[in-house]
């Protein structure tokens, strides 16, 4: 399928937007940052329905899936897609990360974000100024991907 | 559905009778965006726009599930008691909305449809369903960068509706469609290409039965450029929309909206100067929380009231021709020589990258354009991929950093907030 890929050497990523968000602008953005960052990124783009999202990510393995949103819908989406991409075994153990404009009044108090941690995502972005923390995460996903992939050292 | 068998809804004065009358008095209409899932809410924001010290034309923006079609998640969202980002046009009962749209004064308060799908069938029946007869969109501009529809399927679909609301003309009516196509990615577009675009779609329109259109155009980040393509847009209309009503719709400003209040009154006003100084006849207003949030009634009423007041003081003005107009026809007549009829010309065009959205992801765009921004906002193009086009002579680099897109999508909240 046609979608913007970009080179680079692993680890990989798959971004999406939900399939009821329009915009692209943010994945674009993400798409840029995470290759600077060294990533493989496979932008879908957006309202990518959770049928083709289940299917990339079992054709490409990710290190990393990263839902972006700024409609408002992304809350209450965000936990129908979770529940959805958590019941497929290949994505059961996958990072799985959303951001972006969650609710359509703002931030809130923390216990929706906390529902969708437990929901099944590994860490959530909600608002703006969370890049710098998004960006330790990539940081650190990248050194894990790193270590599983060089070969085991010799035990004898 | 009900065009067929249900009552025939009351024909009142028309959307464009509505604009026409105030564009006479050189007042500028101005409209929000507004929508909400609680009819309640739904109805004091009509009302609330309709009172407001302005000429207005009410809002009612559809959620983003009915929009893509989900109507089962629509369903889930108002039995749990979820808000939505918009009214639920296709799942609320027909005879609830137009006892809202009653209660509001339509259709001499006339209401526009605002929603953002590729594949509209339900939601144009819903509208024409509850008596109402003025929306937007377009097969290209709510295709390619809000969904991933193939363009040719978009493209059946949206003939289809047009004829839909085009028979609305046999009860009396003179339902009104504006194209989208202004607006493409909101950003970062030079404006010969939106200009192209949203011609193109009204052409598409025409084709199919409407006679009464609008043509819209995104205020981007030099004014100077927006106010020369407002103006080519007029210019081209008169050319080429010789046989239908025609007016032109601005968009405040899409991107990155300024933080501070003071930042976001002060491009809004700049919209409206946009808006009355190049002779477009409606704008689509932003409100001073949308760097934030979805605006309540009351911001919305504010803006309105802002931007009209700002329009007040513009007289028309003229701006050296920088070859928008030139650039403009160009590509229109390059896609309509392609086919006579203009949505198999527009298909064609994509494929062939005779029409090409810089950055957008659709499989249907070639994505072989990119652009430039120079210090002072002013849009070009830095590659022009197959557009039947020269490129600028001039060109700053292309964005193809994200400290340079974040840059760019930037400049507009970073000059307003920090003047």
């Amino acid at each position: 399928m046609n979608v913007y890929e970009t080179g680079g050497t692993r680890p990989t990523a798959l971004l999406a937007g939900p399939p009821s968000d329009a915009h692209t602008w943010n994945l674009l953005y993400l798409q840029l940052l995470m290759t600077e960052l060294g990533w493989q990124v496979s932008n879908l783009g957006p309202c990518t329905p959770v049928r083709l999202l289940v299917a990339e990510s079992a054709r490409c393995a990710p290190d990393l899936v990263v839902i972006s949103t700024v409609n408002g819908h992304g809350y209450h989406e965000g936990l129908t897609l979770i529940r959805s991409l958590r019941r497929e075994a290949h994505l059961r153990d996958t990072p799985i990360v959303v951001g972006g404009k969650l609710g359509i009044d703002g931030p809130d108090d923390g216990s929706r974000l906390k529902r969708l941690r437990d929901a099944g995502y590994d860490d959530v972005f909600d608002g703006d100024g969370q890049v710098p923390r998004f960006q330790v995460l990539l940081d650190s996903l990248r050194h894990h991907a790193r270590r599983q992939a060089s070969p085991a050292p010799a035990v004898r | 559905m009900a065009t067929a068998t249900g009552p025939s809804p009351a024909v009142g004065p028309s959307f464009h009778t509505f604009i026409s009358d105030a564009r006479r008095d050189r007042r500028l209409v101005v409209q929000p965006r507004m929508g909400f899932s609680d009819t309640g809410a739904m109805t004091a924001g009509l009302r609330a726009t309709r009172a407001a010290r302005a000429t207005t034309v009410g809002t009612i923006t559809v959620d983003s599930y009915t929009r893509t079609g989900e109507l089962g998640a629509v369903e889930r969202a108002l039995r749990d008691g979820v808000a939505l980002n918009g009214y639920p046009l296709a799942s609320i009962d027909p005879g609830v909305t137009r006892t809202m749209l009653g209660e509001v004064g339509h259709p001499s308060f006339p209401v526009q449809v605002r929603h953002g799908s590729a594949a509209p069938t339900k939601i144009f029946e819903a509208l024409l369903e509850a008596g109402l007869d003025a929306t937007e969109g377009g097969p290209v501009s709510y295709c390619l960068p809000y969904s991933r529809r193939p363009l040719h399927l978009a493209v059946a679909e949206w003939a289809h509706c047009c004829r839909r609301l085009a028979a609305r003309r046999e009860d009396g009516a003179n339902p009104h469609l504006e194209s989208f196509g202004g607006c493409m990615l909101g950003q970062l577009c030079p404006p010969g290409l939106l200009i192209a675009i949203t011609v193109l779609e009204a052409l598409f329109f025409r084709q199919h039965g409407i006679r009464s259109v609008s043509v819209s155009f995104a205020q981007q980040t030099n004014h100077r450029q927006d106010l020369e393509g407002v103006q080519a847009l007029r210019a081209l209309c008169a050319e080429l929309l010789t046989d239908v009503d025609w007016h032109v719709v601005v968009y405040a400003y899409m991107g990155v909206y300024p933080r501070t209040p003071r930042g976001a009154r002060e491009i809004l006003r700049a919209a409206a100067r946009l808006a009355h100084g190049g002779g477009a006849a409606r704008l689509i207003v932003k409100t001073t929380a949308e760097a934030h949030r979805i605006p309540t009634i009351g911001e919305n009423v504010e803006a309105l009231e802002l931007a009209a007041a700002a329009a007040a003081d513009v007289t028309p003005q003229a701006v050296p021709d920088s070859g928008i107009r030139d650039e403009a026809r160009q590509l229109i007549h390059a896609v309509l020589s392609m086919d006579a009829d203009v949505g198999r010309a527009l298909v064609s065009a994509f494929a062939r990258g005779y029409l090409d959205v810089p950055y957008c992801i659709h499989p249907d765009n070639h994505a072989a354009t990119t652009t430039s921004m120079d210090a002072d906002g002013w849009l070009r193009w830095a590659d022009v991929g197959s557009l039947p086009l020269t490129p600028d002579a001039v060109s700053s680099p292309p964005l193809l950093t994200s400290a340079g897109l974040l840059r760019a999508l930037s400049h507009v909240q970073r000059s307003y907030d920090g003047a």
